[in-house]
């Protein structure tokens, strides 16, 4: 049987053809597009980076990521998924070309009338991933990776903001995407919560079992660099309106953007 | 002959002084037609997607799918059948206890039958089993979507391949479609029982099986055929009118009352212009 991650490999291209690429875009606010965030963002990831973008409150983060998984149409310019422009055609056909790319939402968006447990085999169940005991493998591999085995019967509702997080992690692994976006995974997390998902990303990136293990190409959001410094390898800055691309851990450290040193010397992150 | 409203200062913050009387103005009555034009045009293109979607894929996700029809069709029926019986009860009681009087004064209870059917089964049954409906179910479905779209979880479903059409709104269709088919031949089954009791706590003089002879001799096939259709319309139309407000615009949770307050008070007026439709059908044929 054809692994989902191989069908999408056949049919997005090799992996020469870079994961993520934005040209010429401007992103706009979801509630309001004549309110432009970020201009001329030139933006290329490679399969298998680990990007992190940070920036202050309000400077584009979330909204980034919505055009990056195609969830919203760019003002200005192009957006490709491993070499396919995602943002054409009727909303509902477009759907379906969205399955390479992961997103984990600020808050894990978790469907409140499915218990945690059935917003983790939602997606299997609906692209019919397998035959039942396939799934039901799956589904037990994922909620293990979560850790929250014990709360699997619970709603979104009655468990706390990290667990919906990691719910949403898993739910995003499900279809064992290529390109997986997070957005804030950190916030609001105790050290230990942090540096559960710190771990589990960095084994993602190297090649996790979940994804027969392929490494996962990841771009995350995060308000300041400072946990992510030894663990990402691509940096970006968000500074309204522009989209800064740094480069390595060496650039990082090494660029005179002022913004920088109040997003590396951020007290309170572990 | 337009109505021009005087500015007040800001500073006047008491409800009473801030209201205006409505506008009548010619450019008012405008606004409103191509605001309602605008409407249908939306509604017209998101019942075509919808039909495009259910169509399409019909085939896709039973497994997930199937329970979901289910639930809803339960959601419009089956839980509404309390409230169901009482409405039955009354209505049998109020078609029959203003329409004995008169037709025992005029020595014409054999029409009692035929009343019923014409009150009940053509009209009445319909209509306030969509009522029911409506303000049950259908206000439900707007507030529940409309708070996943706040919470975000329409996009969720998106970023996941899984169309939001097919998953919230093709089920939902098809359960009010023949929910509301269901809850009404109920509903009008226990109006033509309790309206025959009501006649024989009036003593009037009438059998059973007369009262079932009239019921028959009124009914036409025609009446079971338009049955079906009127309320498999209204189903979809109060589904779809719902879903649309629930789903159509980025909403906040602040803007998912009103939202509600305009997909039932739209859901009535649709539902009433189908019914007028279905009446020059019968008057037709």
């Amino acid at each position: 049987m054809m692994t989902t991650q191989e069908s999408s490999a056949t049919a997005f291209g090799a992996d020469s053809v870079p994961a993520l690429e934005m040209t010429d875009v401007t992103v706009s606010t979801l509630r309001d597009p004549s309110i432009e965030l970020l201009r001329d963002v030139q933006w290329t990831v490679q399969a298998g980076d680990y990007w992190v973008v940070a920036g202050l409150h309000r400077s584009g983060k979330s909204d980034l990521m919505a055009v990056a998984a195609g969830l919203m149409r760019p003002r200005r310019g192009t957006v490709r998924i491993f070499g396919r422009e995602l943002l054409s055609g009727f909303e509902h056909e477009r759907v379906d070309s969205r399955r390479p790319v992961g997103l984990v939402f600020d808050g894990g968006q978790l469907l409140h009338h499915l218990t945690l447990a059935e917003n983790i085999a939602l997606p299997l169940e609906y692209h019919e991933v397998g035959n039942d005991a396939e799934r039901g493998v799956r589904l037990q591999s994922l909620i293990e990776f979560t850790g929250l085995e014990s709360s699997m019967a619970q709603h979104p509702a009655q468990v706390s903001r990290n667990a919906q997080q990691r719910i949403g992690l898993a739910r995003a692994l499900a279809l064992m995407p290529r390109l997986l976006l997070l957005d804030n995974p950190l916030t609001g997390l105790d050290p230990r919560d942090a540096a559960w998902w710190l771990d589990s990303l960095d084994a993602l990136a190297r090649g996790h079992a979940l994804l027969d293990g392929e490494p996962l190409t990841l771009v995350v959001t995060g308000d300041d660099f400072r946990p992510w410094q030894n663990r990402a390898k691509q940096f970006a800055l968000l500074n309204g309106p522009a989209f800064l691309a740094l480069g390595g851990r060496e650039e990082l450290r090494a660029h005179p953007e002022p913004l920088l040193k109040i997003l590396l010397d951020t007290p309170g992150r572990p | 002959m337009q109505t021009e409203t005087v500015s007040q200062p800001a500073t006047e913050t008491s409800l009473l002084r801030r209201w205006r009387p409505p506008r009548f103005g010619v450019d008012a009555v405008g606004r409103r037609v191509l605001d309602f034009i605008a409407l249908v045009r939306g509604l017209g293109a998101f019942a075509l997607i919808t039909f495009g979607v259910m169509f399409n894929k019909r085939a896709k996700a039973s497994a997930v799918l199937r329970p979901l029809i289910i639930t809803h069709i339960a959601r419009a029926g089956l839980v509404l059948l309390p409230l169901t019986t009482f409405a039955a009860v009354g209505l049998g009681l109020v078609i029959i206890g203003q329409s004995v009087s008169l037709l025992s004064r005029v020595v014409a209870n054999n029409f009692l039958g035929t009343i019923m059917v014409m009150a009940v089964v053509r009209e009445l049954g319909p209509l306030l089993a969509a009522g029911l409906l409506l303000s049950r179910t259908g206000a439900a479905s707007v507030i529940e979507l409309g708070t996943a779209r706040a919470f975000g979880e329409v996009e969720a479903l998106e970023v996941l391949g899984i169309d939001p059409i097919h998953y919230l709104v093709v089920p939902r269709v098809i359960g009010m479609a023949l929910g509301l088919f269901a809850l009404t031949v109920y509903l009008i089954l226990g109006a033509l029982i309790s309206g025959y009791l009501w006649a024989f706590v009036q003593d009037v003089p009438l059998t059973p099986g007369d009262y079932l002879r009239q019921l028959a001799g009124a009914l036409r096939g025609l009446d079971f055929v338009l049955l079906g259709l009127k309320t498999a319309a209204f189903g979809t139309v109060i589904a779809l009118v719902t879903c649309y407000h629930g789903l159509a615009q980025p909403l906040s949770i602040g803007e998912v009352s009103r939202a509600t307050i305009g997909a039932v008070g739209q859901s009535i007026v649709f539902c009433v212009l189908l019914d007028a439709l279905f009446l020059l059908i019968y008057l037709v044929a």
